[in-house]
């Protein structure tokens, strides 16, 4: 191999540095290849070795999830994850994070991160049907969150809505500890028939390379290897130009053009070029094959000749794929790309050598063994500590007394309080924004406890939804990640869907700061054995660490992107009361508790020592039977209870329906507050009518599952009675909905216009 | 009766307007290629909502120089039934096939809600079914659907009760005298802002959408019996 010599660049350990290699990965690199890299070799170590696309730290734990069961037809290791909805039919799903671009960028950065999981889910073969977005800003009143809020949602609408794929759910929380480093992580559901699943595995020797897409830019280059890969500092602003820009048109056609070539047997493999671009593209192609790739670099269709190869291996231009064809077929694919307006071009071939090759005006730049960028890339196995509490990082709680916390008086008032804060107040401002109409399937839209999309094939309907406390993920990684899972749970039961798998997003610090290591493997284990309790296997995801700014790390933060089966699409069952005259009722054993409540952290500015006892099975027959009666078509009305306690769930009931209102009797506690804005896992509202009641019991006694009637649905207030031990005589909360809408309402506006704070002092 | 879906490259809700039509409705409907100057015999044709060309450039702006507007063109001068759904509309009013613009909403942001329009004219291939002054509930879900016209359009739209569709509770997006939708002067060409084909399905809400469709094949009853 001559290649080294003729490089421009002088390679040593130095620039090995600044691509991000440590100088024993460096050793590791000239120990594979037997000899000094070509800067272009270099580059795509730094790439494919980098934190986003080897999982080096990570790797090691992610096998302690459960990645099997009867329903998965593809488990992690592919463009996404696909289980079997019956009738024939697949859905393909995956979340994924695109943080660091999103601060620096925030329209484009959110929007690239829609178009890289849509590529994900429709180069499996899926048309996409249904986007979600979970979100984490600053605090509310942060300078910069209007700025990042707005850019982000009309970001994801911008390229959703252009696309024309639905954004159907979601989730955004305001939380200082995201100040320097939001979360936006984006997730794509796909329904494709079972046996029409296609894979990224290259394979046939001499079968030809083929480009589609936008042409190649310098945008994104070195994105996966520095960006999303290390600490944020004051310099990454800099990095604005390594943030791509979205091209929702292009990415429109691709996904008819696309779908459309797959209907032939001409295709071999399809794989997106998304982070670390061509490079990562041919590369897990030709690994997951066993082959090697050899790329023709003078026939990259290039937006300005002037791109070196290093720039053309590396540059995160969207909108591209790379195809393998059966050989002969390349005109033929290429006509259907044409119709659609789209450049297809033979870049290279596939090869028996297990080499990724890389030949530019007659000299070979790269030439690397395949599975020394993959399978031999390093992985480690870093050390880790448990937190000392309310030290070492500075987020731990203290324990609580909370009996020494001053009891409100007026609940009213702090009702009113919590319905409009960050937190707990409605999204529309922000879902307003998205097209959740687009495919026609859409059986309940944002601000459902799940979302819910039918499947005209199967005559059923996906549930979905993304979920994570990470409140209590801060004070418990363990049992914080199983609450974010047994929430996911309780929503798609809610809306009478069995959850099936999960994708997983986590978001974590530094990895080699110890303390961000245990939270990370304490958060994975805690994960694991919830799923193993409700049969949720995870089966795709993507893992974000270094989210971290000066310094400071993020809470740890894995969302859990959950998808459940309806078997039948008439019977799904929503939050919003639909009539007057029906029994309320509470299922579930979960105890209340102030501890890490969005209560205590808005009221008191505590948050506590413990997040609420995590009960899985409970939690499992709970859902059950919530499942088995909206499917009975006995329940018609269900909303789960999470942040906020139960005066939340029920002030959504009223305001989610057709406004009625309740008067609801809740069982005397400690104090009135731990009632009405306790949380804890494991429990249901229910709205019956009053026919059902019975028989809704005995299901519930049958399952063992906790059932109490606790009030009726009627009039246009919101009226909640609790008892405490202490006091009298019981404490009343009465309210007019239309109070509670307009303090709902105006919240996240004000926000999105920068003058929450102020409105928060002046009042 | 058999209608035509123009697919422009970024069309999003030709899928569903063929299914609103085809399965719902269970009409014959077929696809029509933005590249072919064919209308393949349909007997109405709908532009259906998306961002043609991407609509990087002014809204239809690219769109009306596809290869299918010239024989639309003709069919609508024909008498033809034609409607535009939201990116339909809008390249309707580029084509000019009906007057004045939309432009982008007042509050510079996306809106997809379901809003309440008001039928003020029932004298349209796409209305004629209706119940002048009654309420569809029809979702509405775009960036740039400000109506915009010239006072003497405006003047003249309402004078010959050309205004179809009327925001009931007022413009989401600021559209002038609250314009949902409006009719070229015969009355066979209808563009409007908000979704038919997003209510037409009872598991999926209002059907208060299936009224445009199948006012369209009375109209076109009714125009044979004129002929004949």
């Amino acid at each position: 191999m001559k290649s080294s010599r003729l490089a421009k660049q002088e390679v040593d350990e130095m620039l090995a540095l600044e691509h991000g290699l440590t100088a024993d990965e460096y050793r590791s690199v000239q120990a594979h290849l037997g000899r000094v890299p070509t800067i272009e070799e270099l580059g795509v170590f730094s790439v494919m070795w980098s934190e986003h696309c080897s999982y080096k730290s990570s790797r090691f734990h992610l096998r302690k999830l459960p990645t099997e069961g009867p329903r998965v037809l593809q488990g992690p290791g592919e463009n996404a994850g696909g289980i079997d909805i019956g009738g024939g039919m697949a859905a393909i799903f995956k979340i994924e994070s695109h943080n660091h671009p999103s601060y620096i960028e925030p329209y484009q950065g959110a929007a690239t991160g829609v178009g890289g999981i849509l590529r994900d889910i429709f180069t499996m073969g899926a048309r996409p049907v249904a986007n979600m977005n979970s979100l984490r800003f600053g605090a509310a009143d942060h300078e910069k969150t209007p700025f990042l809020l707005g850019g982000v949602v009309a970001g994801i609408g911008g390229y959703g809505n252009s696309v024309g794929v639905a954004t159907v759910g979601g989730e955004v929380c305001f939380d200082s500890a995201y100040n320097g480093n939001i979360l936006v992580n984006a997730f794509t559901l796909g329904v494709v028939a079972r046996d029409a699943i296609f894979r990224a595995r290259a394979s046939g020797h001499g079968n030809p390379v083929l480009y589609v897409g936008s042409k190649t830019g310098r945008d994104g280059i070195h994105g996966a290897s520095l960006l999303a890969s290390s600490e944020f500092k004051e310099e990454s602003e800099q990095m604005k130009p390594t943030v791509q820009v979205g091209d929702p048109f292009t990415e429109n056609v691709l996904i008819e053009a696309l779908l459309e070539a797959m209907r032939s047997d001409d295709l071999v493999a399809v794989q997106d070029m998304g982070a670390a671009g061509l490079t990562s593209s041919t590369v897990e192609m030709a690994s997951r094959g066993d082959v090697g790739i050899r790329l023709d670099l003078d026939c990259i269709p290039l937006r300005d000749p002037t791109l070196t190869p290093y720039e053309m291996l590396l540059s995160e231009s969207q909108e591209r794929m790379v195809l393998v064809v059966r050989r002969g077929s390349e005109s033929r694919v290429g006509a259907v790309f044409a119709r659609w307006g789209l450049d297809c071009t033979v870049v290279g071939e596939v090869t028996e050598a297990q080499v990724f090759r890389a030949d530019h005006r007659g000299r070979t730049v790269v030439a690397i063994p395949v599975k020394a960028l993959t399978d031999d890339a390093p992985v480690y196995e870093r050390p880790m500590r448990m937190p000392v509490r309310a030290a070492d990082l500075g987020r731990y709680g203290e324990a609580l007394d909370f009996r020494a916390l001053a009891e409100p008086k007026d609940l009213a008032r702090e009702l009113l309080d919590l319905v409009g804060s960050p937190n707990l107040c409605s999204r529309r401002w922000v879902y307003e924004q998205y097209d959740s109409f687009v495919g026609g399937n859409t059986l309940a839209h944002p601000g459902s406890d799940a979302a819910v999309v039918r499947v005209r094939e199967t005559g059923g309907a996906l549930a979905m939804t993304t979920d994570c406390n990470s409140r209590y993920c801060a004070l418990d990684p363990y049992a914080g990640t199983q609450h974010a899972v047994a929430e996911a749970v309780r929503n798609l039961a809610c809306t009478g869907a069995r959850a099936a798998a999960l994708s997983d997003c986590l978001n974590f610090g530094n990895p080699e700061k110890p303390e961000v290591m245990w939270e990370l493997v304490r958060s994975i284990e805690g994960m694991a054995a919830a799923c193993a309790v409700f049969g949720t296997p995870v089966i795709s995801g993507n893992v974000s660490l270094y989210n971290d700014t000066l310094g400071s790390s993020i809470p740890p933060t894995p969302v859990v992107a959950m998808v459940g089966i309806v078997e039948d699409a008439q019977r799904i069952a929503r939050a919003g009361i639909s009539s007057a005259g029906m029994t309320l009722v509470l299922i579930g054993g979960g105890r209340p508790q102030l501890e890490g409540s969005e209560y205590l952290a808005l009221r008191y500015d505590l948050r506590g020592d413990r997040p609420p006892v995590v009960d899985l099975h409970g939690e499992k027959a709970m859902g059950d039977l919530c499942v088995t009666l909206i499917e009975n078509g006995i329940c018609h009305v269900a909303h789960d209870v999470s942040d906020g306690g139960i005066a939340i769930t029920l002030t959504e009931m009223c305001l989610e329906g057709s406004g009625i209102g309740c008067s609801v009797d809740l069982q005397p506690l400690d104090r009135a507050d731990v009632a009405l804005f306790g949380e804890s896992g494991c429990r249901i509202v229910l709205a019956l009518d009053l026919s059902v009641v019975a028989e809704a019991e005995r299901r519930a006694s049958a399952a063992g599952v906790p059932f109490r009637v606790i009030g009726t649905t009627g009039g246009d207030r919101l009226q909640i009675k609790v008892g405490t031990p202490s006091a009298s005589g019981a404490t009343q909360v009465d309210i007019a909905l239309r109070d509670l809408r307009e303090r709902r309402e105006a919240t996240l506006p004000a926000i999105a216009a920068g003058t929450w704070g102020r409105q928060a002092h002046a009042a | 009766m058999k209608w035509g879906v123009v697919l422009f490259p970024g069309s999003n809700d030709d899928r569903d307007t063929l299914y609103a039509i085809g399965d719902v409705l269970g009409h014959a409907v077929e696809p029509l290629w933005h590249g072919d100057a064919d209308l393949k015999g349909a007997d109405a044709v709908v532009l259906p909502g998306g961002f043609a060309y991407g609509d990087y450039l002014r809204c239809g702006a690219l769109a009306r120089f596809a290869a299918v507007m010239e024989p639309l063109k003709r069919f609508a001068a024909d008498g033809g039934p034609v409607l535009g759904t939201c990116n339909g509309f809008q390249i309707l009013c580029e084509a000019g096939l009906l007057p004045g613009a939309l432009v982008r909403n007042r509050s510079l942001r996306f809106i997809c809600r379901r809003e309440r329009i008001r039928v003020e004219s029932t004298a349209t291939a796409f209305s004629c079914l209706a119940l002048a002054g009654s309420s569809l509930e029809i979702p509405v879900k775009h960036g740039e659907g400000c109506y915009v016209a010239s006072d003497s359009t405006l003047a003249e739209l309402e004078r010959e009760r050309r205004v179809v569709f009327r925001y009931a509770d007022g413009a989401p997006n600021g559209a002038l005298h609250d314009i949902a939708g409006v009719a070229n002067r015969a009355g066979n060409v209808v563009g409007l802002m908000p979704h038919p084909e997003h209510a037409v399905d009872p598991l999926l809400g209002s059907t208060d959408g299936q009224v445009l469709f199948r006012s369209a094949a009375k109209w076109l009853t009714s125009a044979e019996r004129k002929a004949g």
